[in-house]
This record gives structure tokens, C-alpha cells and sequence, in this order.
């Protein structure tokens, strides 16, 4: 009899133990096909794995990985910021403005800009999102057009070339530190520091109550309004930070710079196991999707699969791991049921 | 309640309809060509894919979810039809038929996905988004078919005779009746409206949730479809990049048009409106040597004040209210 007693404290240890091994396994799933793509594609062309080859991966992941932080933020708290290609390619051409008018910048004040520019187009998206209470989709698919046309605009056809930036700003998109990419840097930077407020921060805890159930939050006192748009400021912020560091990797800029890129980034969110109705998955799975995504696209010409298979790859790829969070989410959910009935 | 929402969606079906008045007489005032039928010939033959696919997604919205693979499905079927042309198969009927299935087929994928496995709309079709224009990648590759008999591309953007006006806008008008008679006139269509209020509820009242979302999925597909088939002979030209992009147009064109995200509130003549206005706008705009750039401003502008405008107008009548009369129980809050 005591041992029943006992039991709703061990079913409360229990769950919870489940519920982190589940988050484990999820982000463990992604690591598990990293490897196993990496590992064939490998035995296909062992000039895969050198190090330069790990460093071109990096680099390719990089901008997409800090879009897909940024993305996982607004998801988490049941939205979606879809104008983060248009802030991305506004930002990029900023920055290839500002060098252009004055050619002596200093690079980090380019930066600090760019990051400005980006979050204030998140002040737009989160202001309107959290002030008329309205649905992100519909928003941020409304300023996805808007920042692109003033991109458009402002940029009226013109071309930004290497030539007009700085060889300094320039030479960050190649250099490496220890061999690892400057720029994957960067995206790491914003990873740890995302991941820990996430985690460490009420308020990051926050956002996962929002996600969770709006309504229950706004009950237990959350500000959600203020959050979300913080969130949605975020999000912002690091696509801004993505438009300089495209800038400084491709050093080519006209206004279709990370045009219909949303897509890819919240494929890479949904890969990355963040349930897209909010809620759940954490910044380090996102990030781990922008890898995988990435190195689907440079994997498949290596092991003989025509370009044209990547997107139909890309897709499936998002399929299938919707589905596996779908099916991991039921047995959860199966598996709790089954503990509360003895209780 | 329901009665505020339903004079809300009668009010902004009547905006947009004042709105499109407004854009025809003043664009036909100060732009030179907006008066002419060649510019109602234009902007017809421009806004009838976006027509087709804005029929059935009105309905898939209305239920709560969203099939953002509309112009992948567009896409696919243009290379395909392109692929079984380059292989002998010269009898359009045929290659109709052909397209129509498979674009059912394909829609079918996205129902069963989203109503046997139970996922999220959004998720799925950002899934089939990718993997049926990859496909069409695959099928084509960046090769265009466009060796098709000239008939066929007069046929397809022929006028009604004695009139200006391409014979196709009979088509649409036809579909038009039929998913309006549904959404409007039918059980089934009062069952769309119930499960996007509250799917739960639906269930209970008896309504099949799932096989009629299905269905619905199904409906889009074989829409984008028969748009593909009209892209194709309209231009002469099935490429894997057809129609890329046109999701957001269909998107934004059912958003202004009143729809809700949420699902359970819109009306299918608010949508047409809103399809014929944002086409008149675009290309009378152009007319005026409004640069592209600035139009695409103004379709994000109006796609926001659309969602902003009612709900801020909401929320303010509400606050104004709570002032007025201070102590309400909080029950009616």
C-alpha cells in the first residue's frame, strides 16, 4: 500500500525522465542520419571528410543555422516568422550600402547595424503580431512582400560586387580560427547563447508555455503579449545578423539575396524536431537540421544523385521527420496514460 | 456573437466589392489603357490560376487548415504533361485527363498526411511544397517543353465570340457555382464552417472531420492541376519553375478576401473580389509605370491591413466599451 502511495512522486520522476529521454532521442535521430549520411557518402569520395570539406560544410550551414535559432525561438511560441528571407536580403544589401557610402566603416559597427536593421523589422512583425493580435502567418507573409519590395526598391537593379567592400570585411568570410570558419563562429555564438537563455532564463521558459497553451499562460500571469514580441524581435535581430554574414561570405549582393529562403529555414526548424503548433524542441535541434539540410545538398552530387533529386530530397526529408515526431508524440502520450492509470 | 461575425464578414465582403469599384473607376480615370478591353483581356487570363486554386483553398482555410503545395502541384503537372508530350502523346484530352489525376493524386498524398496520420497542414504541404517541385525538377530538369501545336495556346486564351473576354472565365464561373453551391448551400458546407470553429464539435454532430478534409485535399489538387494545364498552353511552355511562388498569391488573395486563418469565418465572394482586385490593381498599376517593386509593397500592405484592421478596430470598440460601463461581471467578459 505505501508503495502505491509512493507512487505519484516516482510516476512524476518517471515521465519527466521520459519526456527529457524523448527530446534526447529526437535531437539523437538527427545526429544518427548526419552520421550515416556523412559515413556512405564518404566511402562514395573520401575527399568528403577532409578538412576542408568539414569547413565548406560549416560554412554552408552557417547562415541558415542562425535564421533557423531565430525561427525556433518564434515557433516555440506557436508562430512563424516567414519574412526572414526579405529581412535577410534587406540586411545583406545594407550592408553592401554602407561600405559602398562609406568605404572606411568599421566592421563591427556594420555589424551592430545590420543586427539594428534586422530587429527593427522584427519590431514591425512582433508590434503587429502582438499588439492586434493577430495571426503570424498572415503578418509576416504580408511584410515577407513589403521588406522585399522596399529591398527591391532601394536596390533598383543595382549590383553590389566584392569590389566595393572592404577586403577585411571580406577575407571574415573565409578566415578560420583553428581551422574552424570565422563565420560558423558566429552561428555557434548565437546557439550557445540562445540555447542558454532558452533554458536557464524564466523567460526563455516562458516562451514554452506560451507555445504550450496560450491561453493557460496568459492565466498564470506570462506577459505574452511582451514575449512574443521579444520573440518576434529576435527572430528579426538574427536574420539581420545573417544578412551581414552573407554579405561578408558571398561579397555579391543584389536585392534577391536570400529570396524564398523561409522555406528552408522552417524546414530546417521542422527537420530539427520543433513542433511547428508550438511548444516543444529546442534551439540545438534546429541548428542540427540547418547541418543536416546543408549536407544533404552537398552529399547528394557527391554520391552521383542529379541536382535536380536535392529539393524532392529536401521535401521528403521534412516529411518524414513530421511524421516521426507525430509518432514519437503519441507513444509519449500513450505511454503517460498508461502510468496515471495506476495512480 | 455570431451575429457580430457574420455582419463583420458581410461588411468586409461589401468593403472589397466598393474597394474594386473604387480601383476600376479611378484606374480607368487617370490610366491611360484601363478603360480598354484589351486590359480586361489581359488581367482575366492573369488572375484565372489564381482563380482556380483560390476555390477550393477558400474551403481547406474555411476548415482550419492550409495547402501551401498548390503551385508545386501546378508545377508538376506542367512537366509532366511536357514529359508524356515529348514521348508521343499528342492528344490533349489525353494529357487533360492525365494532368487532372495526377494532380488529384498528389493532393491525395497531402489528405492522408494530414487526416489518417494526423499533422499539421502547414508542415505537410511545406513538405510537398519541396518534394513535388523537386520532382518536376527531376521530370524536366531546366529543359522547357514548348513545341506545342499553336491551336492549342489560341484554343486556351481564345475569346468568347463577339466579345473580348477569354471563354476560360466560363470555366471558373462554372467551378465558381459549384464550390459556392457547396460551401453556401450544403450540409457539407455548414460542416466546413463547424469543423473550423471547433473540429471537436463537429466530430459530435456526426460530421466525418477526416474524409471530408481529405476530399478537400483531393479538390485542390486536381484545381492546381487544371490551372497547370492552363498555364502551360497559355504561355506554350511547361518548365519545372511554372507557377513558383503563386502559393503566396492564392494565400494572400483568400486572406484579404476575408477568410480567416483560424478557419470558420469567409465567404467565397469576398475571395473572387479580392482575386479580381488585387489582378486589377497589379496590372493597372503597371499600366501606370508603377515599378514592380512598389506593387509588391502594396499587395504585403494590403494583405496586413486586411488581418490588422478589423482585429485592431475589435479590440479598440472593445476597450471603448469596458470604459463606458465599468462594472461588468466577469462571466460576460
Amino acid at each position: 500500500m505505501t508503495a502505491v502511495r509512493a507512487a505519484p512522486a516516482t510516476d512524476a520522476g518517471a515521465s519527466a525522465g521520459l519526456v527529457h529521454r524523448v527530446l534526447v532521442v529526437r535531437e539523437l535521430g538527427i545526429v544518427v542520419a548526419l552520421v550515416l549520411l556523412v559515413a556512405v557518402t564518404v566511402l562514395v569520395n573520401p575527399r568528403f571528410l577532409t578538412a576542408q570539406g568539414i569547413k565548406d560544410l560549416l560554412l554552408g550551414s552557417t547562415i541558415l543555422a542562425v535564421l533557423a535559432v531565430g525561427q525556433s525561438i518564434v515557433v516555440i511560441t506557436r508562430n512563424v516568422d516567414l519574412s526572414v528571407g526579405s529581412v535577410l536580403g534587406l540586411s545583406a544589401f545594407a550592408t553592401g550600402s554602407l561600405f559602398v557610402a562609406n568605404p572606411g566603416l568599421p566592421v563591427p559597427v556594420v555589424f551592430v547595424l545590420g543586427v539594428l536593421l534586422g530587429a527593427a523589422c522584427g519590431v514591425v512583425n512582433g508590434g503587429l503580431i502582438a499588439a492586434a493580435r493577430v495571426p503570424a502567418l498572415v503578418v509576416t507573409l504580408g511584410t515577407l512582400y513589403v521588406f522585399r519590395g522596399l529591398d527591391y526598391t532601394w536596390a533598383t537593379g543595382r549590383q553590389i560586387n566584392a569590389a566595393d567592400m572592404p577586403p577585411g570585411f571580406l577575407r571574415l568570410g573565409s578566415a578560420t580560427v583553428l581551422g574552424v570558419p570565422v563565420l560558423a563562429l558566429f552561428a555557434v555564438v548565437v546557439l550557445a547563447g540562445a540555447g542558454y537563455y532558452l533554458r536557464g532564463y524564466r523567460s526563455g521558459r516562458e516562451l514554452y508555455a506560451i507555445g504550450s497553451s496560450p491561453a493557460a499562460a496568459r492565466l498564470a500571469g506570462i506577459p505574452v503579449g511582451k514575449r512574443v514580441f521579444a520573440a518576434f524581435v529576435a527572430s528579426g535581430a538574427l536574420a539581420g545578423l545573417a544578412g551581414v554574414l552573407y554579405a561578408a561570405r558571398f561579397g555579391t549582393l543584389d536585392a534577391n539575396a536570400g529570396n524564398g529562403f523561409e522555406l528552408n529555414v522552417v524546414a530546417a526548424v521542422v527537420v530539427g524536431g520543433v513542433a511547428i503548433f508550438g511548444g516543444s524542441g529546442s534551439v540545438y535541434g534546429a541548428a542540427l537540421g540547418a547541418v543536416l539540410l546543408t549536407t544533404i545538398s552537398s552529399a547528394l552530387p557527391v554520391l552521383g544523385v542529379g541536382p535536380f533529386w536535392q529539393r524532392a530530397a529536401v521535401g521528403a526529408l521534412i516529411l518524414a521527420a513530421i511524421g516521426l515526431d507525430r509518432a514519437l508524440a503519441v507513444r509519449l502520450a500513450r505511454s503517460l496514460r498508461g502510468r496515471s492509470s495506476h495512480g | 456573437m455570431v451575429e457580430r461575425m457574420r455582419s463583420l464578414a458581410g461588411s468586409w465582403d461589401a468593403a472589397l466589392l466598393v474597394a474594386l469599384v473604387l480601383v476600376v473607376v479611378v484606374g480607368a480615370m487617370s490610366v491611360e489603357g484601363v478603360a480598354s478591353p484589351r486590359f480586361w483581356r489581359f488581367v482575366t487570363l492573369e488572375v484565372i490560376p489564381i482563380a482556380l486554386i483560390a476555390l477550393p483553398m477558400t474551403l481547406v482555410v474555411i476548415t482550419g487548415e492550409i495547402d501551401l503545395s498548390v503551385a508545386s502541384i501546378l508545377g508538376l503537372t506542367c512537366t509532366v504533361m511536357g514529359q508524356l508530350w515529348l514521348w508521343g502523346i499528342t492528344s490533349l484530352p489525353v494529357l487533360v485527363l492525365v494532368a487532372l489525376l495526377l494532380g488529384a493524386l498528389l493532393g491525395a498524398v497531402n489528405g492522408v498526411f494530414v487526416t489518417a496520420f494526423g499533422l499539421p497542414s502547414l508542415a505537410v504541404t511545406i513538405g510537398t511544397l519541396a518534394l513535388y517541385r523537386g520532382l518536376a525538377y527531376v521530370v524536366l530538369g531546366d529543359r522547357a517543353v514548348a513545341d506545342y501545336p499553336p491551336e492549342w495556346t489560341t484554343g486556351a486564351i481564345a475569346a468568347i465570340p463577339g466579345l473580348t473576354i477569354p471563354w476560360m472565365i466560363l470555366v471558373v464561373g462554372a467551378l465558381t457555382l459549384v464550390f459556392g453551391l457547396v460551401l453556401h448551400a450544403t450540409p457539407i458546407g455548414r460542416g466546413l464552417y463547424a469543423m473550423g470553429n471547433n473540429a471537436e464539435a463537429a466530430r459530435f454532430t456526426g460530421i466525418s472531420v477526416a474524409r471530408t478534409k481529405f476530399w478537400l485535399f483531393v479538390a485542390t489538387g486536381a484545381m492546381s492541376a487544371l490551372a497547370g494545364v492552363f498555364w502551360t498552353l497559355r504561355y506554350a511552355s511547361a518548365r519545372a519553375d511554372n507557377g513558383n511562388g503563386l502559393e503566396l498569391a492564392v494565400v494572400a488573395a483568400v486572406l484579404l478576401g476575408g477568410v480567416s486563418i483560424f478557419g470558420g469565418r469567409g465567404r467565397l465572394l469576398g475571395v473572387l473580389a479580392a482575386v479580381v482586385l488585387l489582378g486589377t490593381l497589379r496590372n493597372a498599376l503597371q499600366l501606370a509605370y508603377v515599378p514592380a517593386n512598389t506593387l509588391t509593397i502594396i499587395t504585403g500592405s494590403l494583405l496586413i491591413v486586411s488581418v490588422v484592421g478589423p482585429n485592431a478596430a475589435g479590440l479598440l470598440r472593445a476597450r471603448w466599451r469596458r470604459r463606458r460601463a465599468p462594472i461588468t461581471p466577469l462571466h460576460q467578459e
